[in-house]
């Protein structure tokens, strides 16, 4: 009985499909007496799988050639021509796409979102000069990112900013991961493509916008060296970091430093830490009530910013076209108000309003949190920066300072010791 | 002996990071062997509100009209190529609905015209497809044209769309047409 039962309501079923689907060609397809042959309907490929495998393999010989040319034949002349190489390829060949800067995104997105999986290309990109810079310094930010090589490119007159000034503007980029974070993890948006200035340079299409932005980042960078890299750049952070702990970093000089100061105002970065005279250890005492003071100064400031920051949630949320279009509908008045593209849009997707203000609390909920994390990891930048400006740090040769310095190889002309 | 201090410190930093990096691509890499994703316009979606002329980053769009010629009814009086009220059905430029003129009518026999996309003057704005959407079967639709679609991280359009038409598909999804199921060897 329940046989025939099913067989039943599949006949049924078959029925209305059929039904539904006549209904849709309101002008059944003619018989053709005249030998008519019908055009495929064109389905282009995409742009095959190789050329992926092509641009990672490129990004692996930029950047062993260019850690050749900076650690072995220490020439600035090479950075130079991998920079030009870098800028024609990955810029305006490739487009600015893929990038490693944007890459952390994917990454972040990947980790968050179970359903979606990261190119393997972008995975590359993000990783491989990430292990460059384990091993061997940030040779990737010398002349391989196209961003990087672009603003190098057009350094012709460098001044020296303020210490404190590099201190303060330094904080940015990490505000910049944090907020790119939190728009991929919720998957808003891609903050660091959608306001990178050099991509639309590179494509030749930015909005007018866009390009004034871009176009002042390159004029400012005829003065101040890489003004994106150092200020704005949030994958820049992280290979600051990674950099700190490098194994083979740049050595100023090939043999020993004899402390001639002839290098020390070559980097146009100020990367070039300063040999520091010999000083008393703190005392015990001061060191401990100095180190209680920070482990109570961090965590309040990070209590302190996830307070304020999640104040904001609901500012930071908007971003989101789905929070958005949930408000636009709350306020809207069919009466007097024109509909938007975004009210027709969903009117006929056929979704009820209840369901979108569901959908869209649950993405507010998220920010609220991750505007928690993201308020108390700023607190946690700003407290263990202020920590590392009280850190005292021996030092007895002019070295680079192996986070800032991006390996351009400026200073190593300026040493006069042979190596041996 | 302050120096191997800090020198061990370094390295005991360098080795986390490097497991670091190792893990988070081991887990990601293991899930990316599926293969790469492309953007696909779901056309039982879109609302032809004009956007994917504007907001593509490739210029013109990499969306473009593609014709489902299984779809078509051959009409004379076809809604995605003439405008609405014309007075008489010649391809006439002051007839034509494409403001680029993109759309090439020729007889076949009668009373059957075939509609063909001229993918180079095609600039994706779906003027047609609403035409051919509201009086005809709907055989004209925008997709993404997967040769000229730079596949951006974040695209432009899927941003843009106010029908949230734009999703990431496998290779073997891209190219869904409304109403008609295709078997294409890509």
């Amino acid at each position: 009985m329940k046989k025939i039962f099913s067989l039943f309501s599949l006949l049924v079923l078959l029925i209305i499909d059929f039904a539904a689907f006549a209904q849709t060609q309101r002008f059944p397809r003619p018989e053709f007496e005249s030998g008519y042959t019908q055009p495929v309907t064109s389905m282009p490929e995409p742009r095959a799988g190789i050329f992926a495998l092509v641009d990672v393999l490129l990004l692996i010989a930029a950047l062993s050639l260019i850690t050749w040319f900076i650690h072995k034949k220490r020439s600035r002349t090479g950075v130079v021509i991998t920079s030009l190489f870098s800028i024609v390829y990955f810029g305006f060949l490739r487009e600015g796409c893929v990038c490693s800067v944007g890459s952390v995104q994917n990454v972040v997105l990947a980790l968050f979102n179970p359903g979606y999986h990261i190119p393997l290309s972008a995975l590359a990109f993000f990783v491989i000069p990430l292990v460059y810079t384990l091993f061997f310094g940030r040779t990737f930010c010398a002349g391989v990112c196209p961003l990087g090589a672009v603003q190098d490119v057009f350094l012709l007159r460098p001044i020296s900013l303020k210490k404190w000034l590099q201190k303060v503007l330094g904080l940015i980029p990490w505000i910049y991961l944090g907020l790119a974070i939190l728009y991929a993890a919720t998957g808003t948006d891609f903050i660091i493509c959608r306001y990178d200035p050099f991509v639309g340079i590179f494509r030749f299409n930015a909005t007018f916008f866009m390009f004034a932005i871009g176009a002042a980042f390159l004029l400012i960078s005829v003065f101040i060296a890489r003004p994106y890299c150092r200020f704005l750049c949030p994958y820049g952070v992280i290979l600051n970091l990674v950099s700190r702990v490098s194994k083979n970093h740049l050595s100023i000089t090939p043999a020993s430093c004899i402390q001639c100061k002839l290098c020390e105002n070559s980097c146009p970065l100020d990367a070039i830490n300063k040999p520091v005279e010999v000083k008393q250890m703190e005392d015990k005492r001061s060191a401990t009530r100095r180190f209680i003071l920070l482990g109570m100064i961090i965590p309040a400031l990070m209590i302190i910013g996830g307070w304020v920051v999640s104040n904001f949630h609901e500012n930071l949320a908007m971003v989101n076209s789905k929070v958005r279009l949930a408000n636009e509908l709350l306020h809207f008045n069919s009466n007097t108000m024109k509909e938007s593209l975004e009210i027709e849009g969903f009117r006929t997707s056929g979704k009820t309003k209840e369901e979108l203000y569901l959908e869209s609390a649950a993405i507010l909920k998220q920010f609220y949190y991750g505007s928690w994390m993201l308020g108390a990891f700023i607190g946690l930048v700003f407290g263990l920066s202020l920590a590392g400006l009280t850190r005292y740090r021996y030092r007895e040769d002019y070295e680079a300072d192996k986070g800032e310095c991006v390996s351009c190889a400026r200073c190593l002309k300026y040493c006069p010791v042979e190596s041996n | 002996m302050k120096k191997d201090r800090r020198e061990f410190i370094n390295t005991c930093f360098r080795f986390a990071a490097g497991a670091s990096i190792v893990g988070v691509a081991g887990v990601l890499a293991s899930k990316s062997a599926k293969g790469d994703f492309f953007w696909q316009l779901d056309p039982t979606k879109c609302t032809q509100c004009g956007r994917c002329a504007t907001s593509c980053v490739v210029t013109p769009s990499a969306v473009k009209c593609i014709h489902v010629y299984d779809m078509c009814g051959y009409c004379d009086l076809c809604g995605g190529y003439f405008r609405p009220n014309v007075k008489n059905l010649s391809t006439g430029a002051e007839n034509m609905l494409c403001p680029t003129g993109a759309i090439k009518r020729t007889y076949v026999e009668d009373p059957y015209f075939k509609y063909e996309i001229i993918d180079e003057l095609c600039i994706g704005c779906g003027k047609c497809v609403k035409g051919c959407g509201a009086f005809g079967n709907g055989s004209l639709q925008l997709q993404i044209s997967h040769d000229l679609c730079v596949n951006c991280n974040e695209c432009a359009i899927a941003r843009d769309c106010p029908s949230d038409a734009f999703k990431r598909v496998p290779l073997e999804e891209a190219y869904q047409f409304a109403g008609f199921k295709t078997n294409k060897k890509i």
